[in-house]
């Protein structure tokens, strides 16, 4: 009996989807009970299973018997707009998720990086955050908790559906940017905003160094900007930088903002408004721009450091897809770059105290590379031992670590 | 314990070492009165160095160690009983560096958190979360509990401001999480939040990389007060419902109130008012902070405020925060012993639960006082007793309880800032089922194989589903609820061809 057989069995012939080009078959369990006893099952029968969400973001690539997408699971149980809550499963994509937000007044500060179906699920896998990081925070932060189901089938709740939460280890954030290697996220409880009434875009374009500076100021200006990205020419379709500032919330802290932001200059240059249609498509491009190219990864610095990467960037894999957060230290880069290039400027990095994580590239670079790379100190058996408790039977294909 | 209390006083010095009774006795209780348990030994490194040679002198003997900060907790947390070893670190307590640049600071364990506030401030910056016990609790108890405060409302608790952690396990070996720039990477998955808030279980940490955060340059306290506490409940619901994100949103109900006017932190109050809310708007510019309180007092107003006072002054606004901070205090003249309890709500269930609190307290004949952060949803109910009274203690538990069942059936849990500790571990079922705390329990014991770290807590280990062995065939039954899947035994699988 083929494996193929053995799922139509168990959860029926609607899971089986269309093979990939790879011949790996595609299980779509529809519920969350679902993907436990897909799991359950893998683990007895010795299957290694890759995650896929919607197929947007990380490449379908890696060796399995079989691949789990979590597609079906599509459902928002629960969008209470009174306590600023949502619970929604981890396929839904983040487009479909929004629109249903915004029908009832809130809002999910979280913009990530990929095309605008991404879904939840590889959002909080990944824990890739877009500029709106600058104002709200990592994707952690916007958990409430999640239901997760191990390697070997085990269905696990962490953390709840309120605002704080101390019962119990934090397991949620284990798993957000765990990159699915302590489990398949099925379930998400999100921590919601109301709609902002005011959202407003503001670019200025001008030399790397001049906006640098520009950031600089409205940093220290006390300006408490949505997103703040530095943005390479040819991320931003544009002739030179791009220092793209992001105002969201209620009218008045809008309009004051966009008040400071009039004192600041880049170069001579003045800051000019985006109309509404003409910012969330050039939002849209700068997300999908990372979507495009074999590998993205990110750097964690301190936001003092943002320049010197960016330096580091430009000398060792080039700096022409690009865009930072430079107030908080955050950059994303997104290119070609073979496996000793990424070695290379990981050992780097390491030096300095500033994690490169690696988000997407094909699986050999991957496998070579690892979605963390080496471990500190010590770290390596805490996450070895983690990750034989939450799939003791190494069912889950997850390029964690470097080989 | 007399040859261990010995090779420990060769560590840290034999004046750092405590075993006579009168002086373990010092450390037998928290802020909590309900639990006691006496230490074996008390030790007090001065260092990291000396933290590390005690871990290890304690893992080579196999002894449980129990850490402890300033001893402000309200869960029983950090008590150690009968075979165990109280590790107390508030003499880690050095600032070893405050980087205003980056907007960061590296502290020792045992600083207080009202310190390294006051050694930001030069630097126009402070540590966010701000519990109530914030002139004496201490970032590593902070860290332990991921301890939370009024401000965390806009701000966020204490794991939303950790970057990065050095942290001796139970062999004594050290480990280095996370990184100053928040990213988790070169330490693998955000090994930093799950330890925040794991109270202990999973090491001591000994040097602490904090987020500090500007300090608002303008500041809007209002105090509205309600004839009822649905209508103040209310009145918490318009403001979240309406976007505006308060730093601070605080509710006190009348009993509370008269405890803080006849104390000597009285801040004017309304005495006659069945609950009072405490907003606190902050921003970089004052006409927009301006614009949002009108909104709020609009908002207020709306939901029946009877009146809204505005903090005139810096001295109004002290005095105001001064009777919130210190109600805990104040209820000491109540009674002699006082539960603080803590639980979190959906925050438009607070009218409710309230009402619902109210009557458990009537049918008790208890007298609970609620203070607490009604922004967050997170409930506070004081319960004030006298300990030596057998009868009153028995209802102080039962109530305790049906207050704990009340939140969990609003879609609430048992505990928001305050931890699991021993007081809440019998209410752990009620939220989590065996197969999680099961995976809580595996999770411990990868760093802690022999559970010798703050033993008993957080995890009621026999409630969980055993993760140590393979589980049966059969287990696989579940009820599947997707259009198309047939409900098949997982064990039927082998019978199939």
């Amino acid at each position: 009996m083929t494996i193929v057989e053995k799922v139509r069995a168990l959860l029926g012939e609607g899971a089986v989807l269309e093979e990939g080009t790879d011949r790996v078959p595609r299980i779509a369990p529809g519920s969350p009970d679902a993907v436990a006893l897909l799991l359950g099952t893998a683990h007895q029968e010795g299957w290694r299973v890759r995650i896929e969400g919607a197929g947007t973001w990380l490449q379908s690539d890696a060796p399995a018997d079989l691949a789990l997408t979590t597609r079906r699971l599509d459902r928002i149980p629960a969008i209470e707009p009174q306590d600023l809550t949502a619970t929604a499963e981890a396929g839904i994509g983040l487009d479909q998720l929004r629109q249903q937000l915004a029908d009832r007044g809130a809002w999910l500060g979280v913009d990530p990086p990929g095309l605008a179906g991404r879904t939840l699920g590889s959002v909080v896998a990944s824990a890739t955050a877009g500029p709106l990081r600058q104002g709200f925070g990592p994707v952690k932060d916007h958990l409430l908790g999640v239901t997760f189901v191990t390697g070997d089938g085990r269905m696990v709740q962490s953390g709840g559906r309120v605002m704080k939460n101390v019962a119990g280890y934090d397991l949620t954030r284990l798993q957000a940017g765990g990159f699915g290697a302590f489990g398949v996220v099925v379930l998400v409880h999100l921590r919601l905003r109301a709609l902002p009434r005011a959202d407003v875009t503001h670019l200025l374009e001008g030399s790397r160094e001049d906006l640098t500076q520009c950031a600089e100021d409205i940093a220290a200006a006390g300006l408490t900007p949505a997103a703040l990205e530095l943005i390479s020419p040819a991320l931003a379709r544009r002739e030179r930088w791009v220092l793209a500032v992001r105002l969201a919330g209620s009218p008045a802290l809008v309009a004051a903002d966009e008040t400071g932001l009039g004192a600041a200059t880049g170069g001579g240059g003045r800051f000019t408004p985006l109309r509404a249609e003409e910012a969330h498509a050039f939002w849209m491009r700068h997300a999908e721009g990372f979507a495009v190219r074999p590998v993205t990864f990110r750097l964690g610095a301190v936001p003092a450091a943002s320049d010197e990467m960016l330096d580091l960037l430009q000398h060792q894999v080039g700096d022409e897809w690009v865009s930072a957060s430079p107030a908080v230290g955050a950059i994303r880069w997104t290119g070609e770059a073979t496996i000793d290039r990424l070695h290379r400027l990981r050992r780097t990095l390491a030096g300095l105290e500033v994690p490169l994580t690696l988000e997407r590239a094909p699986w050999p670079v991957r496998t070579a590379v690892g979605h963390f790379g080496a471990y500190r100190e010590g770290v390596g058996p805490l996450v070895a031992g983690l990750r034989r408790t939450f799939d003791p039977g190494n069912a889950l294909v997850v390029a964690t670590d470097s080989e | 314990m007399n040859g261990l209390a010995g090779d420990l006083g060769a560590i840290v010095g034999e004046r750092h070492v405590r075993v006579a009774r009168a002086e373990r006795a010092t450390y037998a209780m928290d802020g909590l009165p309900t639990h006691r348990r006496l230490p074996d030994v008390v030790v007090l490194p001065g260092t990291r160095e000396e933290v590390i040679a005690v871990v290890r002198l304690l893992a080579a003997h196999g002894a449980a160690m129990v850490p402890r900060g300033a001893g402000t907790g309200l869960s029983g947390g950090a008590l150690a009983g009968e075979g165990a070893v109280l590790v107390v670190l508030t003499r880690l307590n050095r600032i070893v560096r405050v980087d205003p640049q980056n907007r960061l600071a590296v502290v020792e364990p045992g600083v207080v958190n009202a310190r390294l506030s006051a050694a930001a401030r030069p630097h126009g910056l402070h540590y966010a979360p701000d519990p109530s016990s914030q002139t004496a609790c201490t970032i590593g108890g902070n860290v332990a509990e991921n301890a939370g405060g009024p401000h965390c409302l806009k701000y966020g608790v204490t794991a939303n401001h950790i970057l990065a952690l050095e942290v001796v396990l139970a062999n004594g070996r050290t480990v280095e999480l996370g990184s100053p720039g928040g990213e988790p990477g070169g330490g693998g998955p955000d090994l930093v939040g799950l330890f925040v808030g794991s109270e202990g279980n999973f090491g001591i940490a000994t040097r602490i990389t904090v987020r500090l955060t500007p300090l608002p340059r303008a500041v809007r306290t209002l105090l509205a007060d309600f004839m009822s506490l649905r209508t103040a409940g209310e009145g918490v619901s318009a403001i979240i419902a309406a976007g505006i994100v308060p730093a601070a949103l605080e509710m006190m109900d009348q009993s509370c109130i008269q405890a803080v006017e006849d104390s000597v932190y009285a801040a004017g109050y309304p005495r006659d008012a069945a609950a009072v809310l405490l907003v606190e708007l902050d921003g970089h510019d004052g006409a927009a902070v301006t614009a949002e309180a009108d909104g709020v007092t609009a908002l207020l107003k709306q939901a029946g405020a009877r009146s809204i006072r505005t903090a005139a002054d810096e001295a109004e606004r002290e005095r105001l925060w001064q009777g919130r901070k210190k109600a805990f205090g104040a209820m000491g003249r109540l009674s002699r012993d006082l539960v603080v309890q803590d639980a979190v709500v959906p925050r438009s269930a607070l009218p409710d639960v309230l009402e619902t609190i109210a009557g458990i307290a009537a049918r008790h004949r208890l007298v609970v006082s609620n203070v607490f952060h009604a922004g967050d949803g997170n409930l506070h109910p004081n319960i004030s007793f006298d300990a030596t009274d057998d009868d009153l203690r028995a209802r102080v538990e039962q109530a305790s309880g049906e207050i704990m069942a009340a939140c969990i059936a609003a879609g609430g849990t048992i505990t928001g800032e305050h931890g699991v500790g021993l007081d809440k571990l019998r209410y752990m079922p009620l939220v989590f089922d065996a197969e999680s705390l099961g995976a809580m329990h595996a999770v411990r014991r990868v760093f802690d194989p022999h559970e010798r770290v703050n033993p008993g807590k957080v995890v009621p280990v026999h409630a969980c589903r055993e993760w140590a062995r393979v589980r049966s065939a059969g287990w696989g039954v579940r009820s599947i609820s997707g259009d198309s899947a047939p409900r098949t035994p997982h064990a039927a699988l082998s019978r199939i061809p």
